[in-house]
């Protein structure tokens, strides 16, 4: 049997708003096996942001189970939480968020400054990241003073740092053009084919969600159907 | 850790100079204010302390009354009913530690081509323990020169100054009222007494001398007061009572007439000056201590608001790890570094400002080093407090909707 880095059964999340008592998840049954690119597709207002939230555990739902590396995240506190963050998994996002005020080694460094890791180590790590990304060049400059591809470059370094057991990328070619966001793209494949990082990347676009191995569909809170991408057919044959 | 924290602070503060500096001011002014007034209380009280150690400690000031001729009440000393024999009878009560009688009145003095008009007081040399007064140089004058009325003088610094300049007086002759008297002691520094009189400007001869040769029409055998120092503190109001006693029985007054002498208590005096001095610096300090909490409250403000600026920052470190404690240690060491630089700078202008008015408004002030801790301590104190509340704020923030912030 395979090792599930995620496994998700019957999850169901509701928001309480003043009109009563919104389902937004309504029982998503999810694995995600260690070495998997998986990318999700829906439209807006599909849950497939609040899905995300929870699997970065920066949201807990409101039923149903949620197993990230075999523990069960509903049995966690904030602060054993905020561990999790720390070790399993890595952010990235559509706006990059960097820190404007830190030099770009010291954005990389950051989670490693919560893990309680040493100066040097951590500098150190940061830059072996860098170099990884390919701007080794770039470590004392300052976020607004990199492209966009080169920031969300930076942001991945950061991802990566920690080593988590887990990528999640909500959109991260959404703020690139189609040049950047193909190199990005990229770099996840090569990432996810020869360091055997999972991946799970959040996307509307399907030719970015085509660089993943396989796609799961959501519409209306469900998982509609998923499929194994262009690329993984092509692989098989 | 605390170290990459206490870093980013400093650069989060770098990076709002502006702001910081203005929240800063705050405390600057604070804590200045804090120390300049608390120099300036323990100066003045420290003033005060010093005049009335200069008066001499534990006195009476025994007065001739007021008397009543014809419907209208004189003042106190008006006639003069105290006598040298009254003086000398008080000396013997058991309470009564040192006597002087005191016969006074201006003069015009004169030496060499100098002249200065000043206080000429007729008494003993116990005047001088009474008085707590020491010799600069030369001597006093003694019981025998106040038995044979002889015209020596023993002179306060003001008026050494004013006659003699440079010159040194012990030995020379002076004029008072055209009589020459030998210079034979001057007094030490004084200073000014509790009611701003310049205690150095006047002149000692013996008691009889004043009576007899420079008084003599206005002291016939008269004093205008005598000095009485008590034994001890605790003994003031016995020595009182029993002076009371004597005198009423000394000048044959009946049970049902008034007094024709009044004592005045200079130690309740000097208490009550000393309470005051000590209540204005408690004041001065009291007020200074509001523009601290002002400024406490500028800091509270400023933190609230870079909480809420930075509310996507603290998304970001929320996801990516950091801890509750992270994040309100953060936004703490940020409160406190401020509070912390500002009440430095504080303590600098405070030092700068006493300096000033040591020097230029030729006020007293003393510096106690426990003042400034505590100035410091309260600062720190306050940016703990006023920062914990944004601090917290900021670190209980759910982190999806920190991140969802633009």
């Amino acid at each position: 049997m395979t090792h599930f880095v995620i496994n998700i059964k019957n999850l169901t999340k509701n928001y309480e708003t003043v009109a009563g008592v919104v389902p937004v998840l309504k029982g998503i049954d999810l694995s995600v096996s260690s070495g998997e690119f998986l990318a999700i597709m829906g439209a807006s207002g599909s849950g497939k942001s609040t899905l995300m939230n929870i699997l970065g555990c920066l949201d807990t739902p409101s039923g149903g189970i949620y197993e990230l590396n075999g523990t069960d995240i509903q049995s966690l506190d904030k602060n054993s939480l905020a561990s999790f963050r720390n070790s399993m998994i890595g952010f990235i996002f559509q706006g990059f968020n960097l820190l404007p005020r830190m030099s770009i080694i010291d954005n990389i460094a950051l989670p490693l400054v919560y893990a309680g890791i040493p100066k040097e180590e951590r500098i150190e790590r940061a830059r072996i990241m860098l170099e990884k990304v390919g701007l080794g060049l770039y470590g004392s400059y300052r976020p607004n003073q990199i492209s966009g591809g080169q920031q969300q470059r930076v942001a991945i370094a950061r991802a990566l740092i920690n080593r988590p057991k887990l990528i999640l990328a909500d959109e991260p070619t959404g703020n690139l053009d189609t040049k950047t966001s193909e190199e990005i793209m990229t770099l996840f494949s090569d990432l996810n084919t020869q360091e055997g990082i999972t991946i799970i990347l959040i996307t509307h676009e399907n030719n970015i969600a085509q660089y993943a191995q396989s796609i799961v569909h959501i519409h209306d809170g469900k998982i509609d159907f998923r499929e194994p991408t262009n690329r993984m057919e092509e692989r098989i044959k | 850790m605390i170290w990459s924290m206490l870093h980013e602070a400093l650069e989060a503060m770098i990076a709002n100079r502006m702001r910081s500096f203005l929240t800063m001011l705050g405390m600057m002014i604070g804590v200045g204010a804090v120390i300049i007034m608390s120099a300036i209380g323990a100066g003045a009280q420290e003033a005060v302390k010093q005049s009335i150690a200069s008066m001499g400690s534990n006195l009476f000031i025994v007065l001739s009354g007021s008397t009543t001729s014809g419907g209208a009440r004189m003042g106190s000393g008006a006639t003069p009913t105290l006598t040298i024999g009254d003086a000398e009878a008080i000396a013997e009560l058991p309470s009564i530690a040192e006597v002087a009688p005191i016969a006074s009145g201006m003069a015009q003095v004169i030496y060499g081509s100098n002249n200065w008009s000043t206080t000429i007081m007729g008494s003993t040399p116990n005047i001088l323990t009474v008085r707590n007064w020491t010799m600069e140089s030369g001597y006093s004058f003694t019981d025998a020169d106040v038995r044979g009325a002889t015209r020596v003088a023993l002179i306060g610094k003001t008026v050494a100054e004013n006659l003699f300049g440079d010159e040194n007086p012990v030995g020379k002759m002076i004029r008072i009222k055209q009589s020459p008297y030998q210079v034979v002691g001057v007094l030490a520094l004084k200073g000014q007494s509790l009611d701003g009189r310049d205690q150095d400007d006047t002149i000692i001869v013996p008691v009889t001398t004043a009576q007899h040769k420079l008084f003599g029409s206005q002291f016939q055998g008269t004093v205008r007061l005598i000095m009485a120092q008590a034994v001890s503190a605790d003994q003031m109001n016995e020595a009182e009572n029993q002076m009371t006693e004597l005198l009423r029985q000394r000048h044959h007054i009946r049970d049902n007439k008034e007094n024709d002498f009044s004592i005045r208590n200079l130690a309740a005096m000097a208490a009550s000056a000393a309470d005051t001095a000590k209540v204005m610096s408690l004041m001065l300090g009291a007020i200074a201590s509001i523009s601290l909490l002002v400024g406490g409250i500028g800091i509270m403000n400023i933190m609230l608001v870079s909480v809420t600026e930075r509310t996507r920052e603290i998304g970001i470190r929320v996801a990516i790890g950091a801890h509750e404690r992270d994040i309100l240690l953060q936004f703490l060491l940020e409160a406190l570094m401020i509070s912390i630089f500002g009440s430095m700078i504080g303590i600098l202008l405070g030092v700068g400002g006493a300096f000033i008015a040591e020097n230029f408004l030729s006020m007293s002030v003393i510096f106690t080093s426990q003042s400034i801790l505590t100035a410091f301590g309260v600062a720190a104190t306050i940016g703990i407090f006023f920062g914990f509340y944004p601090a917290r704020k900021a670190a209980k923030m759910e982190p999806i909707d920190a991140l969802r912030f633009q």
